[in-house]
């Protein structure tokens, strides 16, 4: 299988999708000549077309709003959000309207709509091209939300997205474009939404993440390996809905868990993760529950200092790990 | 690319009055259709006037009423369903539009009542909000101009489909102080898609005044600065409503966006939590009434010869009777199972 990164694999996942389904298209900020920011679309309007690979205006409201009325006319449209941090403009068409659809119609209407959103941090992107947005989608009963960590798992997902009939924020760690490296099969596969992936398995300490986080965890998972401390680390891949069945099961045969992930701490994804294992695996659990996030600041600073500083990496981890441990 | 000059050269406003004395008709307009129309507005209006009835006492929790906009929404619906390749975007105080556009009363008063089977959500929503397909009508929400760029990107969608409908949106004046009016505006302008922007401005947002909304006296002036057609109507004269409606599909379809402006009058508070008094002199109120399109197309049908006031009698009491027996049916309909409540949160 060849190997390529998760920029690479999105762009064959949006390819092959554009070839297989005359009535998926994308539109976005610089998504056409430019090929994307992140050249997610490098070659698309060639290949596709001015009418399928639509450069707009800078107006996110519009990009999912349109998005929408699109799909209400059948089209199953990809909107690019150039950064998340750009995403709020066009919360009123994703939480107020995309979500609400199928609910407020009765089902008389669906929302085959992706919105593909680079996000993430440890790019000194600032307070302006790092944030992490996923709790907000997270808590919207009608949206589902993707956070691939691979390769292999990014094309897989982002095909299943596409072809899904609900709005589907699809969230594409920026750290990770270039720097995940993988192998990707060549054939058509896809990778069902609302299934997470135990990347490590392990029998002390169970270990919740995704997104570049992951990689650290799996990286920290190694360092205390070298301890004793056999890790398991559960790679969410889809936060909503969230595969309670798989985290529960890990939780079961290691009676710890540690949550790690690069958002704000208070109301996060791992809040919630939290409080599934004491709902429904306390009698199983050894120790409590850990989280290690990001702080209750803005987003990662800018300065060097101020951003290493916010980032949860491998060393924290397997600090936090070891402690889990001797608990 | 050549622009689209702005024309408002019928733009009076306000100030003219809604009979045509001379009533030379508009192309495809028969005296039949102006019957029919005034027909529908009192079976319209009689409902209107039901459901805040029905509000106080306890059966109707919330309504818009549409008195006011009738001659709007009735003549420019007429122009759609003429030109028979239309699909519609309305808002919220559209319930002449929804109405027409095929539902019976029954339907209508179900809605009202957020009844089991009511054509729009099921009673998920406020009364005729979310989509009746049937009739080519989506309304998915109360944020104003939200509805818009849905508009723009069926339009869109609709032209690389290969199709030729032309999609009328409509907002009132509140709603064009919204940011998302001015992103679909000019992104309808850049792809010069089919779609037709009517704003029923009745010069009030909820309590706030025209004055304290825009600097400018008309919104059709706004299409100026997309490159588009704007155009304002008298939106109390339904024939002036159908003509401009009528012109602006055929433009739209041909040419891309209109602005179309149609002034109106809001004859009654915001909605049946308002009281519009506390920001609305009584007698401003009652010089709209003057205006009330039941009054003046029945005034001009009459002395056109082709209603007598028997005959408007008749229809009165013909609506009358049908929103009775529409209200008797919505009351004895059952509300929605409870079990349904989690049902369709996503689209299998």
């Amino acid at each position: 299988m060849p190997e390529c990164s998760v920029i690479d694999a999105v762009r064959e996942a949006l390819r092959e999708e554009m070839r297989r389904d005359p009535t998926v298209f994308i539109m976005g900020e610089d998504v056409g000549q430019r090929g994307g920011v992140f050249l997610a679309t490098q070659g698309f309007l060639e290949e596709f077309g001015r009418s399928r690979v639509i450069d707009t205006p800078l107006a996110e409201a519009a990009i999912m709003g349109i998005a929408l009325g699109a799909a209400f006319r059948g089209l199953r449209p990809i909107s690019e959000i150039q950064f998340s941090d750009f995403i709020w403009p066009s919360v009123n068409q994703l939480i107020g309207e995309a979500a609400r659809v199928s609910y407020g119609t009765n089902g008389a209407l669906r929302v085959p709509v992706v919105i593909r959103v680079p996000y993430g941090g440890g790019i000194r992107g600032g307070l302006f091209h790092s944030q992490n947005v996923e709790a907000y989608f997270f808590h919207t009963p009608g949206l589902k939300v993707v956070a691939p960590s691979t390769p292999y798992d990014a094309k897989g997902l982002l095909k299943s997205a596409i072809r899904d009939n609900n709005p589907v924020v699809f969230l594409e760690h920026k750290k990770t474009y270039r720097l995940v490296r993988g192998e990707v099969p060549d054939e058509d596969y896809t990778i069902p939404l609302g299934v997470a992936d135990v990347k490590r398995a392990g029998r002390n300490i169970t270990v919740v993440s995704y997104g570049l986080m992951l990689h650290y965890c799996l990286e920290a998972a190694e360092q205390v390996a070298l301890d004793g401390i056999d890790v398991e680390v559960v790679d969410l891949r889809t936060l909503k809905p969230l595969d309670k069945e798989t985290v529960l099961e890990s939780v079961r045969k290691t009676g710890k868990l540690l949550i790690v992930h690069e958002d704000n701490i208070t109301g996060g994804v791992g809040a919630e993760v939290a409080a599934l294992v004491a709902d429904e695996a306390f009698e199983y659990l050894d120790g409590p529950i850990t989280r290690l996030c990001g702080p209750d600041v803005p987003t990662m600073p800018f300065a060097q200092s101020l951003e290493d500083a916010y980032m949860p990496n491998t060393e924290r981890i397997a600090e936090a790990l070891r402690k889990q441990s001797a608990y | 690319m050549a622009r689209k000059r702005t024309d408002r050269a019928k733009g009076t406003g306000g100030a003219s009055t809604a009979v045509k004395t001379d009533l030379g008709l508009p192309d495809g307009l028969t005296i039949d259709d102006l019957v029919g129309c005034f027909t529908e507005m009192i079976l319209v209006r009689t409902l209107d006037e039901r459901i805040w009835a029905l509000n106080r006492q306890g059966k109707v929790p919330i309504a818009a009423s549409c008195q006011g906009h009738e001659a709007a929404q009735l003549g420019s619906l007429l122009a759609a369903k003429k030109d028979g390749k239309c699909f519609l975007f309305p808002y919220y105080r559209d319930l002449a539009l929804k109405m027409c556009a095929g539902l019976t009363p029954t339907q209508v008063m179900m809605s009202f009542m957020g009844k089991e089977g009511e054509p729009y959500s099921n009673g998920r929503q406020f009364p005729l909000q979310g989509a009746d397909l049937a009739h080519n009508v989506i309304q998915i929400s109360n944020v104003v101009a939200a509805g818009l760029t849905q508009a723009v990107g069926y339009a869109l969608a609709c032209r690389m489909l290969g199709d030729d409908t032309v999609v009328l949106t409509y907002f009132g004046d509140g709603a064009s102080s919204q940011g998302e009016t001015h992103e679909a505006m000019n992104f309808a302008a850049v792809h010069q898609l089919p779609v037709l922007f009517i704003c029923e401005n009745n010069r009030y947002a909820i309590s706030v005044p025209q004055r304290y909304q825009m600097a400018i006296a008309d919104v059709s002036t706004r299409a100026d600065g997309y490159g588009f057609r704007g155009v304002t109507v008298d939106g109390m004269d339904l024939v002036q409503c159908y003509e401009a409606t009528s012109e602006a599909i055929k433009h739209a379809r041909q040419q891309g966006p209109v602005l179309l402006e149609m002034k109106v009058e809001r004859l009654m508070p915001h909605t049946t939590d308002d009281d519009d008094l506390r920001y609305r002199p009584r007698a401003e109120i009652e010089e709209a009434r003057k205006r009330d399109p039941v009054v003046t197309l029945a005034a001009l049908l009459i002395d056109q010869g082709a209603l007598t006031q028997e005959r408007v009698d008749e229809i009165k009491e013909q609506a009358r009777d049908a929103i009775d027996e529409a209200t008797d049916a919505a009351d004895a309909a059952g509300q929605p199972d409870v079990s349904t409540l989690h049902d369709l949160v996503y689209a299998p």
